[in-house]
């Protein structure tokens, strides 16, 4: 074994092994194209490859492997919410997260660390007894927490009854974690391509053409492929992409910005959030402090970051934990969410017959990405659409058949 | 400090407004089906270039448009609501049986 690394060490052509073969040309015609080569597109094409032997398969980035919106978030991953149809759905992604690691025999450093979210008023008590009550009823586990107790379990949280919004309270719940965000998409490209899927970067879709209520082929900035099925999986270009194949979405595009500090020794271990001060703190397994919150006031397609949101996100952390006070920032930046009435996704069939959607992320996405790779695969491979994402439909907002997930959303992520 | 042009108030900074909206033409009120309806109030164009968009000057509550870029952020124009709502809108209860209901 020594002498192993030694040879590896020493080796002139360095053979590391590529985490996948990039694709070269574009064929003529592919069974199913998915547009987008983030988390969600990369786990479709992955599950429809491994589970449902449909190989002929690619995958259109008209960027790079990974790099919108599932590099931009947070990594937060929960399942604690409020209606029936969102804590099933999400409380799957969760225990699909915990063997993830396994199922690609790669790491994702998938870190179960329970997410604490903090209560400053007797409204947001009552809330969160009703959430835990709905979680428990379906096996997530959730929890009222008394003020000791949340003193004892982060003792760097300003307890104080003199700052603003005295904390009184919180809904802990053990299930929460987190995990590598890169890796979730490198792991499920690596697994598809494996598997004979091509992923294309740098390959936009330009125009989409429709016959007959189909959809039949893609033109990109490399050339026009023909296709079975399409399925659009680019959060944060829902609308743009939809619009192309003639389909409107409920969709408003706002950014979403956080920051991280320098690194410190670790001193915080569950995602602490405040639905009251906009704010959300979680210590990396290398030490940063990310810095998370509600999106900006008014939609934009840019990922620029502003002061003012640096303030807010900064005041309100300072409030929950005054240590940070010392802290230097790192990076900040911005990923644009796709929100949509409800705060609930729009999954599964659109108008068009043979193209899908996997659309409205907002700031949910990340810790769905493994359970949309099953449900949409199965979708695409048996055209059935799974129990699990049936609510999710764009049809439900003709029915006026919202999924509420406002309350168990806004800035816990 | 972005600033934005209240057609009342004159140049502001933009933490004295809220955003309130996509600007889109209300369906006629008698003719409508609730499907309509629906695509009428949950659906957006959200497009990325210039959009026409409701604002309001918080401390004078004074609701205005906009013209802005959502790529760039450049707020082109703004300008008083009087421009686009200029004839008086009658609401008479509709004589379908659905409206009646």
């Amino acid at each position: 074994m020594p002498f192993g690394l030694l040879k590896y060490g020493l080796s002139n052509d360095y053979p590391a092994k590529h985490h996948f073969t990039p694709a070269t040309e574009l064929k003529k015609h592919y069974d199913v194209v998915i547009i987008g080569g983030g988390g969600h597109g990369t786990a479709i094409a992955y599950n429809l490859a491994k589970y449902h032997g449909i190989t002929n398969v690619a995958i259109l980035e008209k960027a790079y492997l990974g790099g919108g919106n599932t590099a931009r978030n947070t990594a937060v991953i929960r399942s604690n919410y409020l209606t029936e149809a969102g804590v099933k759905f999400y409380s799957e992604s969760v225990r699909l997260f915990n063997n993830l690691s396994n199922e690609f025999n790669y790491n994702v450093m998938m870190e179960n660390r329970g997410q604490l979210t903090l209560a400053h008023s007797d409204a947001a008590i009552r809330s969160f007894r009703w959430r835990a009550e709905v979680n428990q009823h379906l096996g997530v586990r959730s929890e009222l927490m008394d003020r000791q107790t949340i003193a004892e379990l982060v003792p760097n949280l300003n307890m104080s009854e003199d700052s603003r919004f005295p904390i009184m309270g919180g809904l802990w719940h053990a299930d929460g974690a987190t995990a590598r965000h890169d890796a979730v998409a490198w792991g499920y490209a690596k697994g598809a391509c494996d598997r004979g899927v091509e992923l294309h970067q740098l390959t936009e879709v330009e125009d989409i053409e429709i016959t007959g209520g189909r959809v039949t082929a893609v033109k990109t900035n490399r050339g026009r492929v023909e296709c079975g099925a399409v399925v659009q999986a680019v959060a944060g270009a829902s609308s743009v992409v939809a619009k192309k194949a003639g389909i409107p979405l409920p969709i408003h595009c706002y950014p979403l910005q956080a920051m991280v500090t320098q690194p410190y020794k670790p001193i915080l271990t569950p995602h602490v959030s405040s639905p009251q001060v906009h704010v959300y703190v979680h210590q990396t397994s290398r030490g940063e402090f990310v810095i998370g919150g509600g999106s900006d006031p008014y939609p934009l397609y840019n990922t620029r970051a502003t002061l003012d949101q640096r303030e807010t996100l900064s005041a309100a952390a300072l409030e929950l934990f005054p240590f940070l006070a010392q802290a230097r920032l790192l990076r900040q930046w911005a990923g644009t969410t796709d929100m949509t009435p409800d705060y609930s996704p729009i999954m599964g069939l659109s108008p068009v017959e043979n193209y899908y959607l996997d659309a409205g992320w907002g700031t949910w996405g990340f810790k769905a990405t493994p359970i949309c790779g099953v449900t949409m695969a199965e979708l695409v491979a048996t055209k059935k659409v799974p129990d699990l994402i049936k609510p999710f439909e764009l049809e439900r907002f003709y029915r006026f058949e919202q999924i509420n997930e406002a309350g168990a959303t806004a800035a816990s992520h | 400090m972005k600033l934005l042009t209240c057609p009342l108030n004159g140049p502001r900074n933009i933490s004295e407004f809220t955003y309130g909206g996509e600007y889109h033409p209300m369906p006629d009120p008698v003719n409508t089906d609730s499907r309509q309806w629906a695509e009428h109030v949950f659906f957006h164009d959200n497009a990325a270039g210039v959009v026409t968009e409701w604002w309001c000057h918080n401390a004078s509550s004074f609701w205005f448009l906009a013209e802005r870029n959502t790529i760039s952020d450049e707020v082109i124009r703004t300008f008083d609501a009087s421009e686009v709502f200029n004839q008086r809108i009658d609401f008479i209860a509709a004589s379908t049986p659905e409206g009646s209901s």
